[in-house]
């Protein structure tokens, strides 16, 4: 039996962190420029990574998909950033940001980590704001703060409602910084398609030239992985459409545990699905749920007349609308966390309230506020968000409330790192989005951006050297070992396989196929039955995609549809992933919802006592079920409750 | 209510940055109005496949208007006949049943067309990595909250970041002059307090990086801030030379 060493430090909980960094082993500024390291990814913890080891003095190898750092998709986050700054004096400490953070994830996340990630929370804000990231600010000139689902104060910093794209362009120009000195090397249009795996250690990638087709070795004594989350196995998606789930799948079957899978988390705030032909889903962000308040009709009546495009919403009146999060849950209200909103609206519509012409939608509306505040408030406040609204659905939600539904958004499942932040291979790092650690079962807004700059910025850097320490007298090695010849050969073979399939069907029209059985059966509830008949239908959709799926073009040369169907490959091994780990945690929480195991009154029930732990599927081969380890997660310091929004 | 129109693109195929292009015509039937430029393109594309032949290229990734992504020149417009938008916001509604659409890449010698429209614009990244950032290292800075910035200062600052690095300024100028791009990135580090301390440098490495890629220079004409998608203001472009003037000065 395997077992699991998640390296957290012993001492008091406030303590392991500093304690950590005093002791960690270290290496000289000389071996540090003998030592390269890849990171793949230019996210938010990518490229706060490959900046920050930059500046070190390591010599950093950086690869993404994009032509430019500066796309990925970190760029998309629009609300804002949590830390406990408490510059608002609103009673705001790093232990209540911990706390808020762990309680948000329903209770399955380390607290070590937690607690790591709440106290250099403040470290990111400085930094972003010595970079120039220009945040919001008040007349005195100091920094403005909102509120975010599932906290009781204002720490969320934002910039307009763009706040990833200025963190991302803090970060990015770092990058340039280092790769103007030289520091970094930057790849961009390269997907990486394995990694070398040389006496148990990461030493290197292949990695695919998207615009000449050629498979190329590169060397690094670590490696480390930013490459974001698999929220794409849904195909409708809050996320870019290149975003994917394959660096994790090539890390998975080289040996590191994929944890959680089944932690994904639907955004309730979502503009509606309205047409085969959509591609992407568009987040409307979280922060507008300080101002917008959520309803459907009161009478099912009325809502069948919305439907049938009889009435408008400005029909209903106040006291024939249901405010029904305000209802539920009085203490929070419209601010209750993500997960517990879209169970909500699902659970509204589903019973027949539910609004637009599909009937699955619900109101988000600004009148009060436009009422309290003046538009021009609300404008300054969201302009951008009510503008990107008007523009893909043609109304204005000045005059008419937003329709909105929820979409998947985030994945907190990944894969499996230790208190370092390194995979169950060694020299391999996982970070941000694309590992599991901090967010437990559903992450609390405004959190993913605190994340991946907290992994890039401060714990990855330090961490890392823990591992290099032993690895100065290392030399370089040539990309000639048969190792490396292997993995390219196996990279090569598949994508032979690929496109010698000539089958009749499109990339797309597979993975659309996949995306619905997801959503359906592993999506916002699932139960036995459901998840036994995702698992069948994922075989089948993965026996369809191996023989009848057809790729034109050539091998060696650009070729957006072979992009798409190796990551179309992995996101058939992750959705398979997702259901055998749905199925195996007989309990709900946080953004895992299993119909058989609720509240009275429909809220999630958890079960501390058998499940209180991190699943870790380890790879067995092809044909073979993943064997699945447990790390348990045992609160020190904390007592364990049932999630309460309610009072 | 969903509405269909018919449509005849006329779309630019090049092989590769050395190769001749030419337009290919498509006929596309029953397309939604409610679904974007690009889910058309995917429409085309998929249609493209069935038939054993390549799709188009073209770069997009967000689809949300945010990562600059998606470039095309579409009826002699830089993201198309909508106001504030990028190609990927870009919705069927804004044209009429029967209408011919003529679709480019960015036509700009410091962006050689990779393929069809798709073209490579890493002489931005180029120009930020010549100077763009602030110089400091990750850690041991001041609290954030230790130099107060004017709030009208930070908006200003704020509506200069906005740029998405998406190229349709150097497209839509007669010169193709990267100004726009490059004077956002100067203002908005010249505005803070934090960036004030290498503003002369910064403006002058900046700009020679820009002369170096061989983009164009100013003439006034306003075309770039017409077509930004963020509405990025020819304001920074004053501000940018008296800047640039005045570390000149100084040397």
């Amino acid at each position: 039996m395997t077992t699991i060493n998640s390296k957290i430090p012993q001492g008091a909980l406030a303590e392991k962190w500093s304690d950590y960094k005093s002791h960690q082993k270290l290496v000289n500024p000389a071996n540090k420029r003998r030592l390269d390291i890849i990171v793949v990814g230019t996210g938010l913890a990518g490229a706060s990574a490959a900046a920050s080891l930059g500046e070190l003095g390591f010599n950093v190898l950086n690869f993404c998909i994009q032509d430019s750092p500066r796309r990925a998709h970190s760029i998309a986050a629009q609300g804002g950033i949590n830390a406990a700054k408490n510059y608002q004096n609103d009673g705001d400490s790093v232990y209540r940001l911990f706390y808020d953070t762990i309680k948000g994830g329903d209770y399955r996340a380390r607290e070590a980590n937690v607690y790591r990630l709440a106290e250099v929370s403040n470290n990111i804000i400085d930094q972003c704001v010595a970079q120039g990231v220009p945040f919001a600010r008040e007349y005195g000139g100091l920094l403005d703060n909102r509120s975010f689902g599932g906290a009781q104060v204002s720490r969320t910093f934002y910039a307009k409602g763009q706040t990833g794209q200025q963190l991302l362009l803090g970060a990015y120009s770092a990058l340039s910084r280092q790769v103007n000195k030289g520091s970094v090397k930057l790849y961009t249009r390269y997907e990486m398609q394995d990694i070398v795996v040389i006496d148990g250690r990461a030493r290197g990638i292949i990695a695919r030239n998207l615009v000449t087709g050629k498979i190329e070795r590169f060397f690094a004594h670590a490696v480390v992985v930013g490459t974001g989350g698999y929220g794409r196995t849904f195909f409708l998606s809050t996320n870019a459409m290149g975003s994917n789930g394959s660096a994790a799948v090539q890390a998975y079957k080289k040996g590191a545990y994929f944890a959680n899978p089944c932690f994904a988390q639907i955004h309730p705030t979502c503009i509606p699905v309205h047409g085969e032909f959509q591609s992407k889903l568009t987040l409307m962000s979280e922060s507008l749920r300080n101002d917008g308040r959520i309803w459907v009709p009161k009478k099912k009546e009325d809502a069948e007349a919305i439907r049938a495009g009889k009435l408008k919403p400005t029909d209903i009146k106040e006291e024939d609308r249901d405010y029904y999060l305000e209802r539920r849950y009085p203490a929070f209200g419209n601010l209750v966390p993500r997960d517990v909103a879209s169970r909500a609206a699902k659970e509204r519509c589903d019973a027949g309230y539910g609004v637009g012409s599909t009937g699955l939608a619900v109101y988000l509306d600004f009148s009060d506020a436009i009422n309290r505040l003046g538009e021009n408030v609300v404008r300054a406040r969201y302009g951008n968000l009510f503008q990107m609204y008007e523009k893909i659905v043609d109304d204005n939600p000045y005059v008419t409330p937003m329709m909105i539904y929820p979409a998947i958004h985030y994945t907190m499942g990944g894969i499996w790192v230790d208190y370092e932040l390194q995979t169950s291979v060694q020299g391999l790092f996982f970070i941000g989005e694309a590992n599991f650690s901090d967010h437990g079962a559903n992450r609390l807004g405004a959190s993913a951006l605190m994340q991946g700059l907290a992994d890039g910025y401060f714990v990855l850097p330090y961490t890392i050297q823990n591992y290099l320490a032993d690895q100065i007298q290392v030399p370089r090695m040539s990309t000639d070992l048969p190792e490396f010849s292997e993995a390219e050969k196996d990279v090569e073979n598949k994508i032979k396989k690929l496109m010698n399939i000539k089958g009749k069907r499109s990339v797309d029209s597979i993975h659309k196929e996949l995306g619905l059985v997801m959503w359906d059966f592993v999506g916002m509830s699932r139960s036995k039955e459901s998840l036994e008949e995702a698992k069948k239908r994922i075989k089948e959709i993965k026996k369809e995609f191996w023989s009848n799926v057809r790729i034109p073009g050539e091998i060696d040369s650009l070729n957006t549809e072979l992009e798409k169907a190796i990551r179309l490959a992995d996101f058939i091994e992750i959705g398979y992933l997702m259901a055998i780990d749905a199925l195996n945690r007989n309990e709900s929480c946080g953004g895992h919802f299993r119909e058989e195991y609720q509240t009275p009154d429909g809220e999630a029930l958890r079960n501390d006592k058998d499940y209180s732990y991190v699943s870790c599927w380890k790879y067995k081969g092809e044909d073979h079920e993943p064997e699945l380890l447990k790390e348990p997660l045992d609160y020190e310091f904390i007592v364990r409750q049932q999630r309460n929004y309610k009072a | 209510m969903e509405k269909t129109i018919n449509i005849t693109l006329k779309v630019w195929r090049q092989r590769g940055p050395k190769e001749n292009g030419a337009f290919e015509t498509f006929q596309l039937k029953n397309i939604s109005t409610d679904s974007s430029f690009l889910e058309m393109l995917d429409v085309l594309n998929e249609q493209l496949v069935s038939e054993q032949k390549e799709p188009i290229v073209f770069d997009h990734d967000c689809r949300e208007g945010i990562c600059g992504m998606c470039s095309l020149y579409i009826n002699g417009h830089a993201h198309g006949p909508d106001e504030d938008v990028t190609t990927c916001q870009l919705h069927m509604r804004k044209f009429k049943d029967g209408e011919t659409i003529t679709v480019e890449p960015w036509r700009s010698a410091s962006f050689p067309v990779i393929r069809d429209l798709m073209v490579d614009r890493n002489a931005f990244d180029k120009i930020i990595q010549a100077g763009g950032y602030t110089s400091v290292n990750t850690g041991g800075v001041p609290d954030a909250n230790s130099i107060p910035i004017s709030k009208i200062d930070a908006d200003e600052a704020m509506d200069a970041a906005s740029c998405i690095g998406c190229g349709a300024c150097v497209a839509a100028c007669k010169n193709g002059s990267a100004m726009l791009f490059v004077s956002a990135k100067v203002s908005q580090l010249a505005l803070l307090p934090q960036g004030r301390v290498e503003a002369a440098a910064r403006v002058k490495k900046m700009v020679a990086k820009m002369d170096e890629l061989g983009f164009g220079n100013c003439t006034n004409t306003r075309a770039c801030e017409a077509e930004c998608p963020k509405n990025v203001s020819i304001a920074n472009i004053a501000r940018m030379n008296r800047e640039f003037i005045c570390a000149k000065l100084k040397d």
